[in-house]
């Protein structure tokens, strides 16, 4: 019972994450396809003045998938990283790329570094949500088992692939519907326009890609592809498909006030939906939810201290999120801490 | 040295490699770590005192300050997210077996991290747009928030150093979990305050050293003074209280991990009257070459007498204690920490003395130099405080209960090394271009202060402290409070 909880804590989580983080990654998707200095300059402001002060935030998600799973399933967590060595190992250097080109691309002055910089992030962004959802798909096709050593058979196989790109697609997805709103916000009628069409790009392509995901994963990921085709798997699906193609329908009529939203809503949706596919297995079709369960004891504690953090955070969240949105964080300029060199055009 | 060899003989190809990748991470990660707990705090009161006074000179650091916890949090958020990673990708058994014992500590941890995270993102992109007062009461829980973070670690930590709050079933395995066992555990105390302290005093020393290289490059103005004064004073009433923790978390470790202990003192045979080694070396058949010896103070120092019988590593089976090597590095460590620990004593007597009679800084340009160096020596010391109680408890990862070679990856050492490489490479240049971002903000600030008719920055009064600037009067250009895209070249990737 309370390891159930503690299952869904670690869905919700993950959902959390794949909105936030997606967001994030989305960004430095668009960031890499910005284009030249030259082309790219104005989607790049953009991006660096509305990732900035969330960034932080949306990327803390992945520590707490870490810590729910090593404190609530240890031999889960074991068997994981363990099996999925390389795809993590990898995505952990991505991180810190991603978030060093991020944090150092800003205060650099030469455009240079800033291409250097710059680049680390944009790259990284492609390569770590690729093998995060590459791991994912190695879990949910039933590569991983207790004991299963490292080799790429558990994450270089059709389900991974699929899912891989998939998260790619969507934090595209994620990232252009919230840029779009970002847009509006500064100002920026142009580049409105710019990332609505990337939105429904990354839509169609999420379209093409699930279409080929459902005869791919058919018998290389069984058991939770007939839970995502029945019951309330096949229900989530449905409505993250609806939340998906209100964005969609919202993005065609330019009416931008849901599609942050029911862009969001589809992603954790479709988490939710893989949550109830794979039930009761944390580790499809080998470890189930109570058998990879730690100490009882333990579990009511983590359940404790969840509810406690979400008191305290829930609230900080909501006050940082709306503070962003309400347009009231600024990163300090060079006028702020009187540096010199303000009146130079950097870059 | 033998011993040694034989010893890593036995031992999977894949734990050297695995041990270096951890050591490496971590003791680049713990470098920034007093600046991600302590840092808030210390701009938070120079942030105070500039509100209170309504002083321009001081907010204008607090502000200066910002702009460098901004980079440095954003490092220290991707170097601490490796170090979570690699406890599934490098100690996969130890969190296997004992995660859901002590995991809880990291849950705490992550959480507060995350309130952390978001009161400093409100706090570091507050400064322009928010009142003056609620920005300020919005990030003033941020020093909670960072030693309720530390608290998570430290609880770990300690865990590993004396694992309690379980028992073992018939197959080995843990049951009977009390979690409230697991985090309060005999060494949590000691090390969490000694822990704690030290990162408020080397984030002091750190900053204060900043505006001391100023100060002895004659730029004897009211921002060095204030600069230096603020993060000297915090750190330098803490350097006296941490002497007497330091002592006392020692003096736990000679009860609670009699092993360490005699690691970090060199202790070969169980005896009474130990004698105390100033450095010196440990060879692998009990004998000691160098070092200065004090016949004595080892038992006193431990126990208040001279016949206070202390625990010798030869006590339990080779195989059960650090090699001659890990525990002449375990003393290194040791005495380095106290050496630094006893100068910045004398430093902050010095700094004391001087306030008390005259109110003023020391006029001697020896206490600037040694003011200088005093950060850097409280993070070469923090550096050793981590040593001497990871590498005093070898070979274990859980002290008596689990080797570092049984949680270590079944990955190959191949892997390991090649990862290794292409950390150390990402690492340097990461850390090279922080440093390389830090010094150029530094410049840019000491030529916009020696010069204020240069580019946009005027003087502090022509500025108001808080609110939209330059929307009206001579906009400098660039800088414009809701700059747009054509003024900001972003031209990257």
């Amino acid at each position: 019972m309370m390891a159930d909880f503690i299952a869904w804590v670690l869905v919700v989580v993950i959902a959390a994450y794949a909105c936030g983080g997606g967001t994030d990654y989305g960004a430095g998707f668009w960031d890499l396809l910005a284009g030249g200095a030259e082309r790219g300059k104005r989607p790049r402001w953009l991006i660096d003045h509305a990732m900035a002060p969330v960034w932080e935030v949306n990327n803390v998600w992945l520590i707490f998938v870490f810590v729910i799973m090593w404190t609530g399933f240890p031999t889960m967590f074991q068997a994981v990283f363990e099996a999925m060595w390389l795809p993590l190992a990898l995505a952990a250097v991505g991180l810190v790329l991603r978030g060093a080109g991020f944090a150092l691309r800003k205060p650099s002055r030469r455009l240079a570094q800033r291409r250097l910089y710059g680049a680390a992030f944009a790259i990284a962004s492609l390569v770590t949500p690729f093998f995060l959802g590459a791991a994912l798909g190695g879990i949910a096709s039933g590569r991983v088992e207790v004991g299963t050593t490292a080799s790429a058979h558990a994450w270089a196989n059709p389900t991974s692939v699929i899912t891989g790109l998939l998260v790619i697609a969507a934090s595209a997805f994620l990232g252009a519907v919230y840029l779009c709103s970002d847009a509006r916000r500064f100002g920026e009628d142009r580049l409105v326009d710019y990332f609505r069409l990337r939105a429904l790009l990354a839509f169609a392509a999420i379209v093409v890609l699930a279409l080929i995901a459902l005869p791919v994963t058919h018998d290389d990921a069984r058991y939770v592809w007939e839970g995502l085709t029945r019951g309330l798997g096949l229900l989530m699906v449905v409505l993250a498909a609806v939340c998906g193609l209100a964005t969609a329908l919202l993005l065609v009529r330019r009416s931008y006030g849901w599609t942050r939203y029911t862009s969001a809503a589809s992603v954790a949706l479709t988490v939710g939906a893989w949550g109830f596919a794979q039930r009761p297995y944390v580790l499809p079709t080998t470890l189930t939810v109570a058998d990879a369960a730690g100490a009882a004891h333990t579990l009511r504690w983590l359940a404790f201290v969840t509810v406690v953090a979400v008191v305290l955070v829930g609230p900080a969240l909501v006050l940082l999120y709306r503070l962003d949105t309400l347009g009231r964080l600024e990163p300090l300029t060079d006028a702020d801490t009187q540096a010199s060199g303000a009146s130079e055009t950097d870059g | 040295m033998l011993g040694s060899v034989t010893y890593l003989a036995d031992t999977p190809p894949q734990l050297l490699p695995a041990r270096e990748l951890m050591a490496f991470t971590l003791g680049s990660h713990i470098l920034l770590v007093p600046f991600g707990v302590a840092l808030p705090f210390i701009t938070l009161l120079m942030h105070y005192r500039g509100l209170r006074r309504n002083d321009a000179v001081a907010l204008k650091l607090a502000r200066r300050w910002s702009a460098v916890m901004a980079v440095q949090f954003a490092i220290g958020v991707v170097t601490g997210t490796v170090l979570s990673f690699e406890l599934g990708l490098l100690w996969p058994g130890m969190l296997g077996r004992w995660g859901d014992v002590f995991g809880l500590g990291f849950g705490v941890e992550a959480w507060a991290f995350f309130l952390e995270a978001v009161l400093i993102a409100v706090y570091l992109y507050g400064w322009r747009r928010l009142k003056p007062w609620t920005h300020f009461w919005l990030g003033a829980p941020l020093p909670l928030a960072a030693l309720l973070g530390a608290f998570g670690i430290i609880a770990a930590n300690s865990w590993m150093n004396t694992p309690q709050g379980f028992g073992l079933d018939a197959q080995g395995e843990p049951t009977d979990v009390d979690v409230r066992q697991a985090i309060f555990t005999p060494m949590f105390g000691p090390q969490y305050w000694h822990f704690a302290v030290a990162m408020f005093m080397t984030a002091g020393y750190v900053v204060a050293g900043v505006y001391a290289v100023g100060w002895l490059r004659g730029r004897r103005d009211r921002y060095h003074r204030l600069g230096f004064t603020v993060p000297f004073t915090v750190a330098a009433i803490l350097t006296p209280i941490q002497f007497m923790i330091g002592d006392a978390t020692a003096r736990a470790v000679f009860h609670k991990q009699p092993i360490k202990f005699a690691a970090m003192e060199i202790v070969w045979k169980t005896d009474t009257h130990v004698p105390e080694y100033l450095f010196g070396r440990l060879n692998s058949d009990g004998t000691i070459s160098g070092g200065i010896k004090i016949p004595q103070l080892d038992s006193i120092l431990a126990g208040f007498k001279p016949s206070t019988k202390v625990t010798g590593l030869t006590s339990v089976p080779a195989s059960d204690r650090p090699t001659a090597v890990q525990a002449t590095i375990a003393h290194w460590a040791f005495d380095i920490m106290v050496t630094v620990g006893s100068l910045l004593i004398l430093l902050a007597l010095w700094y004391g003395w001087c306030w008390l009679r005259r109110r003023d800084l020391p006029h001697s340009k020896w206490f600037f130099r040694s003011a200088a160096v005093a950060g850097a020596a409280c993070l070469v010391t923090v550096e050793c405080g981590w040593i001497t109680t990871e590498v005093g408890r070898q070979p274990w990862i859980v002290y008596n209960r689990m080797r570092v070679s049984e949680a270590v990856t079944d990955t190959g050492a191949g892997a390991l090394w090649a990862m290794l490489g292409l950390v150390m490479a990402v690492y340097l240049m990461v850390f090279a271009a922080f440093l390389a971002i830090i010094l150029k903000m530094r410049t840019r600030w000491r030529i916009a202060d020696e010069t204020p008719t240069a580019g946009g920055a005027g003087d502090p009064e022509a500025d108001t402290p808080y609110g939209p600037r330059a929307e009206h009067g001579p906009a400098p250009t660039g800088a414009s409070p809701r700059g747009g895209p054509d003024r900001h070249g972003d031209g990257a990737p």
